[in-house]
């Protein structure tokens, strides 16, 4: 972990509530794909946790949703504004597990940390599937840069207003690879979903990552813990990213 | 430039200063020594410790306040004997000044085996009390609100345990005074105050408490006025020292802390906000007091009386 300070490049809307910002600074605590920052804001006590979508040479991109006041007012930040930001947070995903054919499943808020994921598999040489699920059409964003990268992109809609009508795992359901390992990320219930159907059901084993509200971010304060299997762990320092095989439900 | 004196002296033990990163938000401290040198500290007090792990409440046990946060963890720790086989050999690498143990409970016997547990290891320097978790049931807090029982563990634990003893309080109690009398009758060496007030939050999406345990615990820089009244009425009414803390977050509240009766001060939802916050602090000591024309911080202990 690092804590550094961060000058806004660029801080733009890609659907009505997600948005994409880059930052410049020091990111050399930054070293695996799922992990996340934790940025100060004006006027909040705690930090906001936002995970890492993109890492290059000293710019880190992250993309999140406006879920309260304080993304709210991030919104409202103009290129040329620091942060104070703790980087290089949280396990991430190890990507020596993927296999020659691994699946990236994305849900909504969830999608961004796969990108950097599916951007170093394919540095890596590995043939990578991506099933994004979004609720409706006007929520889509980041298909055409997975697609960019190489990976074979299923889409998923709710309402169907595009691509396969359901959920992910219907989008599973068609993908009918062989894969060898899966990386996920998304909401709770989508989760346990792609749990149920990908680990238990095809009997794939994957690396799944998950949220919870945090106090400190970095394993101090014990208010994001969970019970798994080898054992309770912090989602923000033994987590994010938990492996299929040690999850409790 | 003239030196300033920093030190304090803690129930016989001399302190290099007297920030003390508050228990459950420092773990047992060597997380921390990953970024800084903590032997910069006046010394920390280490989460509490009860005897039996425990997961504490379910998620989520945390929520943002104006200015301050709750939480409902609900002492998760790995139970007094992991602490002396795991956590203490890893703290001793990288911390070479007395601990101070904080000690948590359901019941007086677990006071009193977890005391009798930590009295034996030779880096804890000062026990620390816990009667005032708000957050688990049954134990806790309860222990804290009643000056009788307050007392009935206190005297407890001082017929296993030799070195001094500070007993937390929690702010959740009609006549804080009263409490603290009551433990220093009982045997207490000092007096740490205020643990997290009792608070709550609602989710106006689900209608529902946010946190899962319904209240949580409030610190921050929000309670720092309401801990500094209760400090400065504690240290009249006992004669024994009192550790200010309740959001602390700068060398100005360390010594406005002191001035209100404190000898020493922790700090505490500081630490997960700015994990370099108590270091932080002690670096800009000397300065504040020289702007303040302090030369020694023993002479402002209770200066507003």
């Amino acid at each position: 972990m690092k804590q550094g300070h961060f000058t806004i490049k660029e801080n733009t809307r890609l659907t009505p509530t997600t948005w994409r910002m880059t930052l410049e600074g020091d990111t050399s605590a930054i070293t695996a794909a799922g992990q996340f920052i934790n940025i100060r804001l004006d006027g909040h006590f705690l930090r906001r946790p936002i995970s890492v979508n993109d890492v290059e040479d000293g710019i880190v991109t992250i993309i999140y949703k406006v879920l309260g006041h304080g993304t709210e007012e991030m919104t409202s930040f103009a290129p040329g504004k620091t942060l104070d930001i703790l980087t290089g947070l949280g396990n991430g995903y190890d990507l020596d597990k993927a296999g020659d054919r691994p699946l990236l499943i994305g849900g909504g808020v969830g999608i961004p940390p796969l990108y950097l994921a599916a951007k170093w598999l394919r540095e890596k040489g590995c043939e990578v599937t991506v099933i994004l699920g979004f609720n409706t059409s006007e929520e889509i964003y980041y298909v055409d840069e997975f697609s960019s990268l190489g990976c074979e992109v299923l889409v998923a809609t709710a309402d169907g207003s595009t691509g396969i009508r359901g959920f992910v795992t219907d989008a599973f359901d068609a993908a009918g690879g062989d894969f060898t390992h899966f990386y996920t990320c998304g909401p709770g219930p989508m989760l346990r979903a792609v749990y149920d159907k990908v680990f238990k059901t095809a009997g794939i084993a994957g690396q799944m990552s998950f949220e919870e509200r945090m106090g400190c971010g970095f394993g101090a304060c014990m208010g994001c813990s969970c019970k798994t299997i080898t054992g309770y762990k912090r989602i923000c320092k033994d987590g994010p990213v938990l492996r299929t095989e040690e999850i409790l439900w | 430039m003239v030196k300033v004196d920093t030190k304090v002296t803690l129930c016989g033990i001399e302190l290099d200063n007297p920030v003390i990163p508050a228990s459950g938000t420092f773990g047992y401290g060597y997380e921390f020594a990953e970024l800084y040198d903590i032997n910069c500290l006046g010394t920390f007090s280490f989460k509490g410790t009860t005897g039996e792990a425990r997961f504490g409440n379910e998620t989520p046990r945390i929520a943002e306040c104006p200015s301050g946060m709750l939480n409902a963890v609900g002492l998760q720790n790995p139970g007094v004997d992991a602490v002396i086989s795991e956590e203490l050999p890893k703290l001793a690498k990288v911390f070479n000044k007395p601990v101070m143990a904080n000690v948590s409970g359901f019941s007086i016997d677990e006071y009193v085996t977890v005391t009798s547990k930590l009295e034996k290891e030779p880096q804890v320097g000062w026990l620390e009390i816990n009667i005032s978790c708000p957050n688990v049931h049954g134990g806790g807090m309860s222990f804290g609100t009643d000056p009788v029982m307050a007392g009935e563990v206190v005297s407890a634990v001082r017929k296993v345990t030799d070195k001094p003893l500070i007993v937390k309080l929690t702010p959740n109690v009609t006549n804080i005074a009263e409490m603290a009398r009551a433990c220093e009758a009982a045997g207490a060496d000092g007096i740490s105050l205020i643990n997290t007030l009792l608070a709550m939050r609602i989710d106006l999406r689900s209608r529902r408490p946010l946190l899962r345990n319904t209240t949580g615990g409030y610190s921050g820089p929000a309670v720092f006025p309401v801990a500094l009244r209760m400090v400065y009425q504690v240290s009249d009414a006992v004669s024994i020292p009192v550790i200010g803390m309740g959001g602390v977050s700068s060398a100005e509240d360390v010594i406005e802390m002191m001035m209100a009766g404190a000898t020493a001060v922790e700090v505490g939802a500081a630490n997960l906000v700015d994990p370099f916050a108590s270091r932080n602090i002690i670096a800009d000591l000397p300065g504040t007091m020289e702007k303040y024309g302090i030369r020694s911080l023993r002479e402002i202990i209770g200066a507003a009386h």
